[in-house]
């Protein structure tokens, strides 16, 4: 069943390719429903897959399918193949999962909207292209996956482009992925030029050739093109304003898949990563985490708060490479997909219920009249904070074990972070579901909050349950348990999997510091959202408000300085290298005309040109001279 | 007397391994006689059909055949005066495209200008019948005779469009000048025959590389060998041999411009592989530096004429002197790798260039094709404007159509003999040109083009799908070369006498 692969990204290719073709004549909600069933028979080759795959044995799990070579040029041989392996597998089972629960969600979110059928045109396009990032046996196609989804990400953010600050949001991811993908090329050629070869299985065996400078430099130029699309210090302003777009791409691309690739492929480069470049990792990851976490308290828009608290799930991510524990990043990408796919469509869900309306200030009360949103939402709330037995819980214990062990610093970090997760996952629930209604059926803005449509309910539930039992893939306790660190082991080979050296006694005595700083998170937040026992009046600072910031000084420095910076390039551009252009361009025109005479269009001088050419190579070859 | 008649023995003929050839002909002649006995009119579709289905089944038979020599090796027939390999079969199916195309681009073209339709085809048919044999000739004398046979249907498909007076002007200039050069040609074919003693190639290359000493230093031979190049070189329109090309690509039809631009000049090329790289290997100091020279002066003067010009098909013209000049940046590397470069460049441009006078062929207009006609192109006809804009960057050489490979490939072969003189030269000529492609480009794409006025321009849709069709292998080589690459190294030509 391992050859069933190819039809992995085929079927959304399909999709894709069909929508383009018929999409407008199929409308609303044929459209939708084709782009849904080419993602569902995609997650259905995946499982076929994954079954063919458990039936190898555990060390020979890697299977690859060459369509065709690719790039047959010099010593570059690049081919356009699949590499199926317990990672890629992992990775594709909840693309390809939630992936087809969003498409879902989508017929009845974007119910009504004038663009329905181009939606899910790009909606497939982007499938495909995760899938084509994640299966393939290159950096290469890796690499066309990754414009390929970053280029879905833009289009879809600025989906509602005549918002001009959709326009500007989608700008902006466009030109901060940039420099991400400046550090994917560049690292790219300098692995190819080092070891000779770009393909995944031939890194791994190779990778201890490489000396631990060039080792170091792959590793931080990958490491500069996995923040980019991951959203990790300094790179991640692009991420919040990708709010702008439809709530189910919030869900899919910004929270779920395509941020989760710089996490892939770092894990995926394993071999390549040094010691030093990880604890550069560890503490871009860390300081990302803190940092969004405590941006994330102060929002008040629902999205804006979950998509700090992405940026700040995407830290812990990076934050366990960086302590060499990657089966635990891969198991937080896991669940964080569940939960916080299950977080954004319950805040779309929302959205809809409440006529378009973010802002948390004008929610309140809305359990009773949204109960299966509100009671989803919950699950994904408990998850995230890490309330055990939830599956967000078990993924980020591992990750604070992992930091503990690499530097007792970073573990604070992490600790910190979760305390704050808790607290301001705690104010949105608080804040959107209970508490009084701070919106009204009468008056200027009359609202009539309502439950969604089963095409939105039924995916909150089935991500519900897997957020609540996700964990089960990697239960710490006993070691017969950790089945997806078992799943994964063949990957590492090459690498340096951290393998957990503390005893039992301080793994639980770190669990239950954990969850109790989780408590007191939620704790606080309930006494000062739904108790209104402690005053929120300095809660919300305008500088955690405004990101610290960070965004306003990038503007600034990029419109000021830079500005002139650009400007000059441009001058640059226009002036020497047009005119360099230009002037040869002009100098050869006035070459032209000087001999343009010679096709005078007669037709005895083109006789004597050829016969005058033919006596010139006739003594030229005779006597080596003309 | 009778009795010494009986004596002649007719040397043995592989039948099937000609069946190319003899489908090609006899599709000419049964549209010659179904047109000339049918007491009704026939209409000009069927001379289309049976020109398109007999260029199919030429190539189909000759797929047959390359998988015959790739099984069991290349050989020759008829006194091994024709050599069946994968270099000529190669052509054969190069070549049986090339009609196919111009066949289908030429059916709208036929019935819009008034030309009897019958004709042009048997004419297209037999002329594509001499390339091929130019393509498998193991003797000089078949050669010629391909030669003469691809020329002659040319020069009169030049003069089809007589009733146009740059139509007549140029068939007239192509006729003399043809003939002016054929007569070096066959001069040099007399002095490699005089001084080798045979016409076969394979005995040219026996003698000439294991005699090296008794004909080397021949002064004959080395004229011969100079008066064969002048001969190769006015056919793929090499500066300075090419002065006829503009005026003849200007005047003759858009479909046949095409055709002589593709089939003609790849005929060509094959003769030039065949006898001076092939057969006269050994004599690679004498020719190898002026091919060198030839092929540096084409792109020079293809490069600075095509910026001077303001008609498309003048541009085309010049620029297609200039891609003789890149096939030479192949051929003169004298490798293998070098003539399946070559080929890889040939196959590429055959389809951009042919797509490219499609094009032109369906804006066409009485009075030349200046540029200022293309002008808002794309409010016009978007999807043909975009075909063209593919065609037009290819030949640029813009990454990710066939054009740059192509190109990549003979600049690479000539870096690999370590030739950087001419591989720079060629790199920076490219650039030079994309200044004309872009011109075009721009022209047609411009955004201000008052478009209103425009007469309404009718694609028929056999011509469509021959732009469609160029397109897609313009840009499935540009992104997937391989299979490509793979079918020109096992076309490297092979001499080998006997079954």
């Amino acid at each position: 069943m391992l050859e069933l692969i190819w039809l992995v990204p085929a079927l959304p290719l399909a999709g894709f390719l069909t929508l383009v073709a018929f999409g407008r004549r199929l409308g609303e909600p044929l459209a939708g429903w084709l782009a849904t069933a080419a993602a569902g028979g995609s997650f259905i080759a995946t499982v076929l897959v994954f079954i063919g795959l458990l039936g190898e044995d555990g060390h020979s799990r890697q299977f690859q399918q060459v369509l065709f070579d690719w790039i047959p040029l010099g010593s570059l041989k690049v081919e356009a193949g699949f590499l199926v392996d317990p990672l890629s597998i992992t990775m594709a089972l909840f693309i390809t999962g939630v992936g087809s629960l969003i498409h879902l969600y989508s017929i009845g979110y974007m119910h009504g909207d004038e663009k329905f059928s181009k939606f899910f045109i790009y909606l497939n396009l982007f499938l495909f292209s995760m899938l084509m990032l994640v299966f393939g046996n290159n950096l290469i196609i890796t690499f066309l996956g990754w414009e390929g989804v970053g280029a879905c990400s833009y289009l879809l953010i600025s989906f509602w482009h005549t918002r001009e600050s959709a326009a500007v949001a989608g700008k902006k991811a466009f030109v901060t992925n940039r420099v991400g993908d400046w550090g994917f090329m560049v690292g790219t050629f300098l692995l190819w030029t080092t070891i000779g070869t770009v393909t995944y299985a031939e890194i791994g065996p190779a990778a201890h050739a490489l000396t631990s400078t060039t080792g170091t430099a792959v590793s931080l130029l990958f490491l500069v093109a996995a923040a980019g699309k991951s959203a990790q210090l300094p790179l991640y302003v692009w991420l919040p304003d990708a709010m702008e777009g439809p709530t189910p791409v919030s869900a899919l691309i910004h929270a779920a898949t395509m941020v989760t690739s710089g996490v892939y492929l770092l894990v995926r480069l394993n071999p390549v990563l040094t010691d030093d470049a990880l604890t550069v990792v560890a503490i871009i990851g860390a300081a990302t985490a803190l940092f969004a976490a405590l941006s994330a308290v102060a929002q008040h828009d629902i999205k804006k708060v979950l998509a700090y608290s992405t940026v700040s799930q995407l830290g812990y991510m990076f934050l366990a490479i960086g302590s060499g524990a990657y089966v635990a990043a891969i198991f937080h990408v896991i669940t964080h997909a569940f939960f916080k796919a299950l977080l954004f469509l319950g805040s779309g869900s929302v959205i809809h219920g409440m006529h378009d309306e973010q802002d948390m200030r004008k929610m309140g009360a809305l359990r009773a009249l949204m109960p299966i949103t509100a009671g989803t939402f919950i699950v994904g709330w408990l998850a995230i904070a890490g309330v055990p037995p939830f599956s967000g819980f078990w993924s980020k214990d591992e990750i604070l074990l992992a930091a503990w062990e690499k530097s007792p610093v970073l573990w604070v970090v992490g600790l910190v972070t979760a305390l704050l997760t808790a607290y301001y996952m705690s104010r949105q629930v608080f804040l959107v579901f209970f508490g009084e209604a701070r919106w009204s059926e009468e008056g200027d803005h009359p609202v009539h909050p309502h439950e969604s449509p089963w095409t939105m309910w039924v995916p909150l539930a089935v991500l519900a349950v897997a957020a609540v039992a996700g964990g089960a893939m990697n239960l710490p306790l006993v070691a017969d348990w950790l089945v997806l660190e078992h799943f994964l082991e063949p990957v590492f080979e090459h690498g340096h999997l951290h393998h957990f050296t503390s005893s039992t006694g301080t793994k639980v005595g770190l669990a239950v510091v954990s969850v109790v700083a989780g408590l007191i998170g939620i704790s606080f937040a309930a006494g000062a959202w739904l108790l209104r026992k402690i005053s929120t009046n300095k809660l919300e600072p305008e500088f955690l408000e405004n990101a610290m910031y960070v965004d306003a000084a990038y503007a600034k420095v990029v419109g000021g300085p830079g500005q002139k910076g650009f400007d000059m390039f441009a001058a640059f551009d226009s002036n020497v290298v047009d005119g360099a252009v230009n002037g040869a361009g002009r100098v050869v025109q006035m070459v032209g005309r000087f001999i343009q005479p010679a096709q005078s269009g007669y037709m005895r001088q083109y006789a004597i040109g050829i016969a005058l050419g033919g006596l010139a190579l006739v003594i030229w070859l005779l006597t080596g001279v003309v | 007397m009778f009795a010494q008649l009986t004596q002649f023995e007719s040397p043995p003929v592989d039948f099937f391994s000609l069946t190319p050839l003899f489908i090609l002909v006899g599709g000419a002649v049964v549209i010659m006689l179904v047109t000339s006995l049918s007491p009704r009119p026939i209409p000009g579709w069927f001379s289309t059909a049976v020109s398109v289905a007999a260029s199919a089944g030429a190539a189909v038979v000759a797929m047959v055949l390359w998988n015959d020599v790739r099984e069991s090796g290349p050989y020759s027939t008829v006194s091994d005066a024709i050599g069946i390999d994968g270099f000529s079969l190669f052509f054969t199916v190069l070549v049986s495209l090339g009609v196919i195309a111009t066949a289908l681009v030429g059916d709208a073209y036929v019935r819009r200008e008034h030309i009897a339709a019958p004709e042009f085809h048997a004419l297209l048919l037999t002329a594509a019948t001499g390339a091929i044999v130019m393509a498998s000739a193991n003797d000089l004398v078949v050669m010629f005779i391909g030669l003469e046979s691809l020329s002659i249907g040319l020069y009169i498909l030049a003069a089809m469009q007589f009733r146009r007076p740059h139509g007549r002007e140029a068939a007239m200039k192509y006729f003399v000048l043809g003939a002016f050069s054929s007569a070096f040609l066959l001069y040099g074919i007399a002095l490699v025959y005089g001084t080798t003693g045979s016409t076969s190639l394979i005995v040219i290359r026996e003698r000439t590389s294991s005699l090296g000493a008794m004909v080397s230093p021949s002064e004959l031979l080395i004229v011969g060998i100079a008066l064969l190049l002048v001969g190769f070189a006015f056919k793929v329109a090499a500066a300075p041999f090419h002065f006829w090309a503009p005026d003849v690509y200007e005047g003759s039809g858009s479909p046949v411009s095409g055709f002589m631009a593709s089939v003609a000049k790849a005929a060509a090329f094959a003769g030039l592989l065949r006898v001076v790289v092939v057969a006269l290997g050994a004599n690679e100091g004498d020719w190898a530096v002026p091919l060198a020279v030839l092929s540096a002066i084409s792109i020079i003067v293809g490069a600075v004429m095509a910026i001077t010009q303001n008609d498309v098909k003048r541009m085309l013209a010049f620029s297609s002197v200039g891609h003789a000049g890149y096939i030479l940046v192949g051929v003169q590397a004298a490798t293998a790798e070098g003539m399946s470069s070559a080929l890889f460049y040939l196959f590429a441009y055959t389809f951009m260039v042919i797509g490219s006078f499609a094009v032109v062929s369906v804006i066409g207009w009485d009075n030349g094709h200046p540029i200022e006609r293309y002008e808002g192109l794309a409010k016009r006809r978007p999807w043909l404007a975009g075909a063209f804009t593919v065609f037009l960057l290819a030949q640029a050489g813009v990454p990710m159509t066939a054009g740059f490979v192509a190109k990549f490939l003979v600049i690479k072969s000539a870096v690999a003999e370590e030739i950087y003189w001419l591989a720079i030269l060629a790199m920076v000529a490219s650039v030079i040109t994309a200044f004309m492609y872009l011109r075009i480009v721009m022209a047609m794409w411009a955004r201000d083009a008052d478009v209103d006025d425009a007469p309404r321009l009718a694609v028929a849709p056999a011509t469509a799908f021959v732009v469609a069709a160029a397109v897609a292998i313009t840009l499935v080589y540009g992104i997937i070369p391989d299979s490509l690459i793979e079918f020109t190294r096992d076309a490297v030509p092979a001499l080998v006498a006997g079954n």
